[in-house]
């Protein structure tokens, strides 16, 4: 069992319960187990930066200096807001020695930056792609929308991950898991983040554009890292469907839900049952009989040439 | 990031303004690339691209504009307009920087006040708890508005789906995280 440094952030042990479900469970089948930094705090998420430039630069760090203190290496942090937070605050104390004594000295805590920030891909690149296509047992037949969406992926100066403008990493994942991963144009727009209560109707438009792009596009699924991201798409599907003037009604997983499922995790263990939109994901055959059904095919088919 | 070397003059508000972010906005030749990308500037009262121009005169009267625009509250920090910027030009930075100000200059356009307020709302349930508590955030966030109605018919679906959680959780280091704050708004007294 390897022990792997572990960030939840708020949303998972609130309105996305499912993800940290489905990324615990997902890294048992791999003999992962992750640690939670003690005691950690919210990392100020969109609400501090826009507030106030210490604070988000303090709270990020104390978790940063916590974790360091436990001799914890690298951090995984599933939630896009969050790791986007975190790599930032890093990224700038680094590049600013007296702002991070500064820092060190208003969270009261020794800080050097030593710590690795993983996002959920990074995280799952790292420890389990390799093992991941000999685990798969039901593959994930469906089209799928990989949305990615701000967060994971800007800004590309800092964060170094992925195609700023057509991300591929979450396509190659969904592929190795037996998926269809879609080509489409809203890979990286915005869904409105956390304007879903002050502004719902701009979130509505955004999310709106997003789900009307992938299901133009005959996707059955979005697929997404980002609890933010899911709660707009998902939870925000009345308002969504009231904008579009036309009934979407495709599930949005995180991406860790679909791996779960691949790998022959049952649904309830990774929360789909949590999501507001039911996912109804049509049951296709899993490949032993889907192999044995095609000669019994051809041979009728020959019959009737014959 | 900072530029020291500025010093002899006094400073205009874009000099401020790279003195503060080490953003130069006078970078911005105005190809529109910002506001093209951006998902709320269709909203906005000045796109982007025009905040920069505004910014570029170092005309008090613009300044005071952008600080009382809805532009500032409305950016949703996506990144996009960075992303596009053939110069790079660091615009979510400046736009913090406009939020903050505007803050601290009392002057901010009475109707972000929903956004505004929801932002409050978010940092005090940090402060008390030492993490985001999402149902006294909401609470919160509908005494400061009066938007009691709002989303009430999604809770009991949410609830039972087990996406509320009735008992917020408080961290042990709960009192460490509340100095944060109180060392963090007595800088901002002080103005270090």
């Amino acid at each position: 069992m390897i022990k792997v440094g572990f960030y939840p952030g708020c949303s998972m042990k609130g309105g996305a319960q499912e993800y940290q479900e489905s990324v615990t469970a997902l890294a048992k089948v791999f003999d992962i187990e992750l640690v939670e930094v003690p005691d950690w705090n919210c990392c100020g998420a969109t609400a501090a930066h826009n507030m106030n430039k210490e604070l988000s630069l303090s709270l990020p760090a104390r978790i940063m200096a916590l974790a360091e203190k436990e001799g914890i290496t690298d951090i995984v942090v599933p939630c896009a807001a969050c790791y986007n937070r975190l790599s930032i605050v890093k990224h700038e104390l680094a590049e600013d020695p007296s702002l991070s004594s500064k820092v060190a000295s208003i969270i009261d805590l020794k800080y050097e930056g030593t710590t690795q920030i993983l996002n959920i891909i990074q995280f799952i690149d790292k420890y389990i792609t390799d093992r991941l296509e000999e685990k798969v047992v039901k593959p994930f037949d469906y089209k799928s929308a990989c949305y990615y969406g701000c967060l994971l992926v800007r800004p590309h100066s800092i964060l170094k991950f992925d195609r700023v403008e057509d991300p591929q990493s979450m396509d190659i994942l969904v592929k190795k898991a037996g998926g269809n991963a879609i080509d489409w144009a809203f890979k990286t727009e915005c869904c409105g983040a956390g304007m879903s209560v002050s502004r719902t109707d701009t979130v509505a438009r955004l999310s709106g554009n997003i789900m009307k792009d992938a299901v133009d596009r005959q996707a059955e699924v979005v697929v997404v890292a980002c609890p933010m991201c899911h709660s707009n798409l998902d939870m925000r599907r009345p308002e969504i469907n009231k904008f579009l003037d036309e009934k979407i009604d495709i599930p949005v997983l995180y991406i860790s839900q679909v791996l779960g499922l691949a790998v022959g995790i049952d649904a309830k263990t990774l929360g789909l049952n949590r999501h507001m939109t039911e996912v109804n994901l049509p049951v296709r055959p899993v490949k032993e009989p889907a192999v044995a059904a095609v000669p019994e095919k051809e041979v009728i088919t020959q019959k009737t040439e014959a | 990031m900072s530029a020291s070397h500025e010093s002899h003059h006094p400073l205009t508000l874009s000099g401020e303004l790279r003195l503060e972010t080490g953003v130069t906005i006078n970078k911005c030749y105005q190809c529109g690339k910002c506001s093209a990308g951006c998902p709320v500037a269709e909203e906005m009262d000045f796109p982007p691209s025009l905040v920069m121009r505004m910014l570029q005169t170092d005309d008090p009267k613009h300044y005071e504009k952008l600080l009382r625009s809805m532009s500032i509250w409305l950016c949703v920090s996506c990144e996009m307009c960075l992303t596009r910027c053939p110069m790079e030009i660091d615009i979510p930075t400046i736009m913090d920087n406009l939020r903050q100000k505007s803050l601290r200059a009392k002057k901010t356009n009475p109707q972000a006040k929903k956004i505004i307020s929801f932002h409050k709302s978010f940092l005090d349930s940090i402060n008390i708890t030492g993490r985001l508590y999402e149902m006294g955030l909401i609470v919160d966030y509908k005494m400061r508005t009066g938007a009691m109605m709002q989303d009430v018919l999604i809770a009991p679906k949410m609830f039972v789906k087990g996406k509320l959680n009735p008992v917020p959780e408080f961290i042990k280091g709960r009192k460490k995280v509340a100095a944060i704050f109180n060392r963090v708004k007595k800088d901002n007294k002080e103005g270090k």
